[in-house]
């Protein structure tokens, strides 16, 4: 009995050590920038890399006077949260009717919108630039909200059909029988019962759309530049710039970073289309 | 008899908003880019339009950075799936037992996948890979081993491993949330038994996790087909067409040389790529999704 219990005690201190290890390696690049945002940019640069340095906070503070970076902030911020209630609009409306009134077409409709995922953002780039041009929507928030609204609007359909599919469909006859209209139905009955599940495909959207680059880089230049074209423009060095860069993309990936962390057990099921829970 | 009539109408004007938005955005763009491609267009030369039939497609196969541009989109997908699927489920099953601050752990393992490609990209070529003040130059030299220059030296490896610690944490979040739905009673039966810690892990575990192994396969593959930032912001494609894979090269030859014609011809190639490898995986796993 005792040695058993000793071979577990043991094992459980070597795998939580193994696992404290590996994840520190994982976790380090983060750490790294993290950390190298409060050097100076002599610390920065150093060799080897100081692992030990007075904090400062200059490099935050310098961030808005090189780059202005309230202003591509607020792009990120605009685009993610204007694509994300677009695209909750349209995609909680069709996810209701495709959960309680399925068809026999159903199943081949939310197919046929996850394939529309796998058409490479490459393909139709050249049409979209010469459209976006012929309407003026280059280098507008407009434009750009356009586009991930219809890059998420498939998984966000998928995400809110896998959580209202959890929901007995007796419960809205219910309503039904009293009375209750189909908006009714959607806004008394629907959503509050599936907030959570609602909340994470929203989560999931702001995600997708924050990080977004392909479709960032190649619509905007700089009146609707968001934060990771912002990031981008850094890629070609000027001088000494390593904790600048360091302190900027941490104020870029924080918010999401931290959004992410809240609602990781949630964003399985969307992340994977409904196949694990 | 009414009244059911029209309910059982909304569900068409409810679901049709979304069909509708992602039928034009795949028939407009897509039927414009095979337009483009049969006809000779230049941003450069906007009045030279004549039809031209294939010669695009011919052009754009010759284009030295052809060959490359799929070599490199194979290897980076492949390697990239092989690292991530396989490192994923050694992890995601050494961290599914109990142990101390398991549930930062969590956290911290699936960081990377939130942050935004660009940051990633830049945080890897200047902090990490940098040859005169990055960590792996440090350590290299703590070693007393000369300090490799990543991405000059091996670029497409460097680019590799930029997106495989992109990609790591989304395989060990599918794969740790699906082990947990794995009967541990079965397990310890098993153990009881006399199985082998490998025996359980081949027979019980591994079976138990192919149905997310095959989601993480094909959601990844999805988006690694078309990954553009991470070679946008550190390469640049190069040197040569070391790391041009075909996204990059399509962007090159539409946004750089305006080749409309050329790049159109390129992206249905890709497109035509994409729907090869969605064709089967959508059938292996696309029908297990709907069943759930």
């Amino acid at each position: 009995m005792f040695s058993i219990k000793n071979r577990e005690q043991i094992d459980t201190i070597i795998i939580g050590t193994l696992s404290w290890l590996v994840t520190l390696l994982i976790f380090f690049p983060i750490l790294w920038m993290f950390l190298t945002s409060f050097k100076t940019e002599i610390d920065a640069f150093a060799t080897p890399p100081s692992l030990f340095f007075t904090p400062t906070l200059e490099n935050y503070a310098l961030i808005n006077e090189r780059s202005d970076y309230f202003h591509f902030a607020w792009n990120s911020v605009v685009t993610a949260v204007g694509s994300t209630i677009i695209g909750m609009m349209i995609a909680v409306p069709a996810a209701y009717s495709m959960a309680f009134y399925e068809s026999k077409r159903t199943k081949s409709t939310l197919l046929w919108m996850l394939s529309t995922k796998m058409l490479p953002p490459v393909g139709v780039l050249v049409p979209i630039y010469l459209l976006f041009k012929d309407f003026g929507l280059l280098d507008t928030k407009t434009g750009l909200t356009i586009i991930f609204t219809l890059i998420n609007l498939p998984i966000m359909v998928w995400m809110a059909y896998t959580y209202f599919k959890e929901i007995p469909k007796e419960i809205l006859e219910a309503g039904r029988m009293d009375g209750a209209n189909v908006f009714q139905e959607i806004f008394k009955i629907l959503l509050p019962m599936s907030k959570g599940g609602l909340a994470a495909t929203v989560l999931l959207s702001l995600i997708f759309s924050w990080n977004e680059a392909f479709w960032s880089l190649n619509l905007t230049a700089f009146n609707a530049a968001p934060l990771s074209a912002l990031v981008a423009s850094y890629s070609s060095p000027e001088g000494l710039f390593w904790a600048k860069l360091s302190a900027v993309s941490t104020l870029a990936c924080a918010p999401i970073l931290i959004f992410g962390w809240l609602c990781q057990k949630q964003l399985v099921r969307g992340l994977s289309f409904g196949a694990v829970k | 008899m009414a009244s059911i009539k029209t309910k059982q109408r909304a569900p068409l004007f409810l679901v049709s908003p979304s069909v509708l938005l992602l039928l034009l955005w795949m028939i407009i763009p897509l039927s414009m880019t095979i337009y483009f491609s049969t006809i000779r267009y230049n941003l450069l030369y906007p009045d030279d339009n004549g039809f031209i039939g294939l010669e695009n497609f011919a052009f754009f196969i010759d284009d030295p950075g052809f060959f490359p541009g799929m070599l490199n989109t194979g290897l980076l997908v492949g390697s990239t799936l092989l690292i991530t699927t396989v490192l994923g489920v050694l992890i995601s099953v050494l961290v599914n037992r109990p142990f101390w601050g398991r549930s930062i752990v969590r956290i911290m393992l699936i960081s990377p996948f939130f942050i935004m490609p660009t940051v990633n990209a830049l945080v890897w070529k200047n902090l990490l890979l940098h040859p005169v003040s990055g960590v792996f130059a440090a350590v290299w030299t703590f070693f007393g081993a000369e300090p490799i220059d990543w991405l000059t030296q091996y670029p497409l490896l460097s680019i590799i491993m930029i997106v495989s610690w992109q990609w790591l944490p989304f395989a060990i979040l599918i794969l740790m949330t699906a082990l947990q739905s794995l009967d541990q009673e079965q397990q310890e039966a098993a153990r009881l038994d006399g199985a082998s810690s490998f025996a359980i892990f081949r027979y019980l575990t591994l079976p138990h996790l192919s149905r997310p192994i095959a989601v993480v396969i094909m959601i990844e593959t999805i988006f690694l087909l078309s990954i553009f930032a991470e070679i946008f912001t550190t390469t640049g494609g190069g040197p040569g067409y070391e790391t041009t894979n075909l996204a990059y090269l399509i962007y090159t030859q539409a946004l750089l040389q305006f080749d409309v014609g050329l790049a159109s011809a390129g992206g249905l190639i890709a497109v035509l790529l994409a729907n090869v490898a969605a064709f089967f995986l959508v059938r292996i796993v696309g029908k297990n999704m709907t069943d759930a």
